[in-house]
Order: C-alpha cells, then structure tokens, then sequence
C-alpha cells in the first residue's frame, strides 16, 4: 500500500498513465500497432513511427521546459525559427539557386550557419525577456510573426529543394543502420542536456530563478544571465529541429516548416506535469509528453479518423489529459479517497 | 512628465488619422470625373492601361501566373501593364487599387491573397468606373457587381478528369480491383473542396474501394506520414491520388521507404494535381503516373474578356482557364466528363521544355 502510494505521487506517474492509455487504445482499435518488423533493411511499424516523428518535438519540447522554468514563460517563436534555420541551411547548401541535385556547400557549414542563426534568434529573445524584462510570450512573438517572414526572405519566396541524398540522411536513415536518424539527434540532444543539468548547477540555477528570481540574485546568482542563456539553448534547440524538419523534405518551405509545432511544444511540457509558471521541472516528464501527443496523432491516422475531425479529437483527448493533472483535480480526488477511508474507519 | 508625452503623441496620430480620413472621402468624387478624362484618353491613344496587382512569387505557378500577364499586356498587343507584387500582403494590394485608381487606369486585375475585407476599396475602383477583374482566388463580397468577372480553375473539372483518367487507365490495363487512398489538401481551400468531390462521387460510380482518404495539408512533409501511416494500415493499396504536388512527392517518398515501389510497373499507382515543373519531371519519369494541371496562365482569359468589354459585350461573370492533363505512356489518350472530350497529353521531355512554368 505504501509503495502504491509512493508511485502514484510520482510526478511522472500521470504523464505515463496517460501515454500508456493513449497507446493502450489501440490494442482494441489497431491490433497491429505494436508489431515491429524490418522492411526494405529499417525498422517498420506503427511505433517507430510515433518515436522517429515525434524526435523534433522532443528536441523542441526540451528547449521550452528550460525556457518555462527559467521565466515563468513559453518561448511561442520556435516553429518560425525552425523555418528560419531549414532557411538558412537550405540557401547555403543550394549555393542561391532554388533546386539542386548537388550541394554546393558542405553540409556541416551550412548546419553550423542554420544553428547559429536560431541561437541568434533565442538570443534576441533572451535580450528581451532578461534584460528588457518584457513579457515572454510578448517578447516572442514578434519573432513568431516576423520568423517566417525573415525565412521568405532568405528562400526568396520560393522552397527550396536539395535533392542529395546526403542531406537526406539526417531525416532519413543512415546506410546500413535500420534505426531512423531523427531518433538518435533526439537522443544525443536529451542526454548532452541531461548531462549539462546534472552535472552542472546548472539546473538548480534554473529552478530557483524560476521560482524566485530577486531571491535568487539575493543570494548570488546572475537570473539575468540565466534567462539569457534558456533562451539562447532554446533557439539552438529549435534550429536543430529545424534541421531534421528540412532533411525529412529535403527543402526549405517557409511557410509550412515547424508551423504550429510552438503549440505542441508548450502542450508537451504541460502533459509532463510541469508548472507552465515556472519553478521546479521535469525534463522526462516533457519528453513523456512529447512522445503522448505524437502518439496521439498517428493513433488517430491509424483509426483512419476523417481530416476534418482530427482536430475535435486531439482536443477532446487533451481536455481529458490536462484536467486528470490539474491541481485541483487532484486535491478534489485526495478528500474523496480520505472520505472514504474515513467511512470505512467509522463503519468498523 | 512620462504621462504627456504619450497624450501628445496620442493627440497627434488621432488628429493624423483624421486627415487620412478626409482625404479619402474627399478624393472619391474628383476621381470619379476624372476616370472620365481617361476613358476618353485612352480611346484616342489606342493603348488600353491594365493595372495588376499580383499577391508575390511565393511559387513556380505564382511566377508563370505573372509572367503570362506580363507577356499578354505587352506593348505590342496594345497594352500598358502596370504591374504590382504585394509581396503577401492585403494592405498592399489595397495600397496598390487606390494607386491604380489614382493613376486612372482602365482596368483593374487582382489576384487576392485572401477572400475577405475588399468592399470598400473595390467600392472606390466602382465608384471610379473601373471594371474589376478577379483572378485565381475568389473574394467574398456582399455585393458581386463590385466586379466584373472572376478568372480561375475549375476544380472540381480537373478531379473529375482524373478521376476519369484512372478509370480509363485501369479499363485499359485491365486491373482487377482498384483499392484506392485520398491524401486531401488542406480541409476548407476550395481546391481540396472541388478535387475530393470529384474523387467521392467517381469513386462511388466506378466502385472503387476507397481504402483511407485523410489531409496531408497540401505539404510534402504531412503527405509523407499520412501515407507512411495509410500503408501500415492497409497491404493492398495501389492507387494514391493525391491533392497537389507536394504531397505526392511525400507519398513517394513514404512508399519507398516502406520497400514498394511506385510507376506504371511497380506496386502502386500515385496520380497528382497542379503539375508544377518538378511535379511534371516524376510524370516524365513514372513515378507519378498523372498529373492533372492548374493552369497558371490566366492572361488570355482575361485580355479576352477586356476585349469583349472594349466592345461594349456582356461577359460571363464566373470564367475557367482551360487546363490539360498530363500522364506518363499513351495508355490513355482521351478522357470523357458529362460528354466532353479532353485530349491527354504524354509527357516527354520536349512538353516539359514547352511549358511556361
């Protein structure tokens, strides 16, 4: 009983109950959704689908749990300077031309340019928020209106093709490996910052300037610089998604790169249980929530749910998800469960 | 201190705002006498001024859809083309009426970037004596003799010919079933409206199976997982009809990693819209299999239809580009739709070379 107790008040608990009761629906619906073979020499099913779609919006969803600790905020410009970076990147590889068979540039100095920009962009961002002290989702979203724009900018107008199949790797597969590419960048950019936030203070930094930021300059810290640098990791973060998001189509398409994926990032760190107000946070529970509404999606695309319904579902299932971790939610089934010990105890 | 300078600067942009106002409504009855002085001018310079206001070169076909003004309102054909980009923005079409209303130009052309909020800049071109001419997109006005005629695609006529196409197609290769998916364009734009129409009523008459029909959004990025997922799903797929180009190469590349393979010889059939150049290069090379066109070449229609106004003619008020369809091989060399005939063109390099786009 003990034990039980324990788990259920794990913040994680809810966050995988709810992706596992995602998931569970399909058993009924979709007898096939957890069968995983190798075909054409790659894994092949259902679920690796979920996980291989779902690697930006968890490299995305790890960029906004910092920002939302750090400043009580959510950085809302993230798809746009996903356009802005498979802008970039996209434009440096063609060499200024609007399709190509070959690059004309190598890939790592295009991605290093592409990553760069978007940390600019986060920087901007951070400028905002930190020093200038201006309401995050205010501060972001001039970049949300203006990103896209910036990107139409840099294409010209006009999407941008790179048909080489070595610019298809990062969003395909790599040759010989059956595991698809956006899987292992998610991996990579999960632990690096695992292991910056544990090993460094990093994290804790974070944490206590989300919860009190006079308090923490009190004692020492530089909040200022730490918003900063959330802001800066976030727009890096983005930049990389934006990558992967480019070598999926092997282009740059201003208007459609990331588009509305800023939403889902935010939903992702609020299904993970984390206070959307800042303060102390869990960067597995965002993953977890990542990870539930690409799950969500390709549960609905296999129920094969019309188009213009889509929306009504998702939303549905998100009321559900986000009422069960409210706080208030839980209070409410805390008295029940003591009421009813409580008549039980009176009954003896 | 802080509290007045911001009521001055309030003052100021109320009392600016103002004068714009005015100046608005004071300019419309000196534009309306001399529209006049124009009309007049015009018949005895020979050259009829067009002004076009264009919403930017966002893609291929907005480039051809230019370009075909461009070269239908040349000098030589007794035209001067005032030709305005947008650049994606309303307040810069509006901007640019009101120029061509100021410059006096005999006919307005507009191609919108969105349906709504035109009435009283078109108002002002009426109220001028302009004849408005709407191209691609329609508007959504209150009053419809805010203009004059309306230049565009058929939509649902570009579904039903290829819907008529595969139907043909698989009469003649004699397949035994067609078990068919729709990768939708984006659920409301007119061209996903017409085109899945067609595809549910044909799909109905001819008893295909219809094995998935969901949105790709008209990107290639959406196309890829909706048919990643679709294929999952369902073993014996073997015609893809998809809404526009873009998701036909997603639907290619989602077919091809899953190990099936695409073409008249392979495992699954994909049919496409719109034949953008890249689109029409996999039409060449079989990948996909027919490519119904969205005909960006606007131009003639509209020269025609300022031609018949020239000769004091009624036009019709709703008017359709004529639009080809383009397949790979000659399996099919006509399709029929309610009785009319239309010719199926074989790509080949020389057609794609042809092109405008």
């Amino acid at each position: 009983m003990e034990k039980i107790k324990k788990i259920t008040s794990m913040q994680l608990f809810l966050p995988i109950v709810c992706l596992v009761a995602v998931l569970l629906i399909n058993v009924i619906t979709t007898p096939g959704f957890f069968k995983i073979s190798i075909n054409n020499g790659v894994l092949y099913g259902y679920i690796v689908d979920v996980v291989n779609r779902a690697s930006e919006l968890v490299i995305l969803a790890v960029g906004m749990t910092l920002v939302t600790a750090a400043s009580g905020g959510q950085d809302i410009s993230v798809g746009a300077v996903m356009a802005v970076a498979g802008a970039v990147i996209c434009q440096i590889l063609s060499g200024g031309e609007v399709s190509v068979n070959q690059i004309a540039n190598p890939i790592i100095l295009a991605v290093i340019a592409g990553v760069i920009v978007a940390g600019i962009c986060g920087a901007f961002n951070g400028f905002l928020v930190a020093k200038l002290n201006i309401q995050p989702m205010v501060a972001t979203l001039i970049l949300y209106t203006a990103g896209r724009g910036i990107a139409q900018l840099i294409t010209k107008g006009q999407i941008t093709y790179i048909r080489d199949e070595s610019y298809q790797v990062i969003g395909g597969f790599i040759k010989g490996c059956p595991v698809p590419t956006p899987i292992f960048v998610a991996i990579i950019v999960v632990v690096i910052t695992m292991v910056i936030l544990k090993k460094t203070a990093l994290g804790l930094y974070i944490e206590s300037v989300g919860i009190n930021g006079d308090a923490s300059r009190l004692v020492g810290l530089n909040s200022t610089m730490i918003k900063f640098l959330t802001y800066v990791i976030c727009g890096v973060l983005a930049g990389v998604a934006g990558w992967v998001a480019s070598s999926r189509i092997y282009s740059a398409d201003a208007n459609n790169i990331g588009l509305n994926l800023e939403m889902d990032a935010i939903l992702a760190v609020a299904l993970g249980g984390n206070n959307l107000g800042g303060g102390k946070f869990s960067l597995a529970g965002s993953i977890i929530g990542a990870f539930t509404i690409q799950a969500l999606t390709t549960t609905l695309y296999a129920m094969n749910v019309s188009g213009d319904q889509l929306p009504v579902y998702k939303a549905i299932v998100v009321v559900v998800i986000v009422v069960l971790q409210s706080p208030v939610f839980k209070k409410f089934m805390a008295t029940q469960k003591a009421r009813k010990a409580a008549a039980q105890g009176g009954g003896q | 201190m802080k509290r007045k300078v911001v009521s001055v600067l309030l003052c100021a942009a109320m009392v600016s705002a103002m004068m714009v106002g005015c100046g608005g409504g004071s300019a419309a009855p000196a534009e309306d006498a001399s529209a006049e002085a124009s009309e007049d001018a015009s018949e005895e310079g020979g050259t009829i001024t067009v002004g076009f206001s264009q919403v930017g070169a966002e893609s291929d076909w907005r480039t051809a859809n230019s370009e075909s003004m461009k070269s239908t309102f040349s000098e030589e054909n007794g035209y001067t083309l005032i030709f305005d980009d947008a650049q994606q923005k309303q307040e810069n079409q509006i901007t640019a009426i009101r120029n061509f209303v100021q410059q006096e130009v005999d006919y307005i052309v507009l191609a919108p970037v969105t349906e709504t909020g035109w009435e009283t800049v078109l108002q002002e071109a009426k109220d001028a004596d302009i004849p408005v001419i709407i191209v691609d997109r329609m508007i959504d006005v209150s009053d419809d003799s805010l203009y004059t005629a309306w230049v565009g695609s058929n939509f649902k006529l570009e579904g039903q010919k290829a819907c008529a196409w595969l139907q043909a197609y698989a009469d003649a290769k004699e397949m035994d079933e067609i078990n068919i998916v729709d990768i939708q364009g984006t659920i409301g734009a007119s061209a996903q409206i017409g085109r899945t129409e067609a595809f549910d009523e044909a799909a109905q008459a001819n008893g295909w199976n219809v094995v998935g029909q969901q949105t790709g959004e008209f990107t290639q990025a959406k196309g890829q997982e909706v048919m990643e997922s679709m294929l999952k799903s369902n073993d014996n797929i073997n015609v893809v009809y998809c809404e526009n180009d873009n998701e036909a190469f997603g639907a290619i590349d989602a077919i091809e990693a899953a190990g099936k393979t695409v073409g008249p010889d392979g495992d699954i059939l994909v049919m496409s819209f719109d034949t953008t150049n890249a689109g029409i290069t996999d039409t060449l090379s079989g990948k996909i299999i027919c490519n119904t066109e969205c005909n960006p070449l606007h131009g003639p229609r509209v020269a025609e239809i300022i031609e018949k106004l020239e000769a004091g003619e009624e036009v019709e008020k709703q008017q359709y580009v004529d639009e080809g369809i383009f397949a790979y091989g000659s399996d099919v060399p006509e399709v029929e739709v309610d009785g009319e005939k239309f010719e199926v063109t074989e790509v080949t390099q020389e057609v794609i070379d042809g092109r405008a786009y």
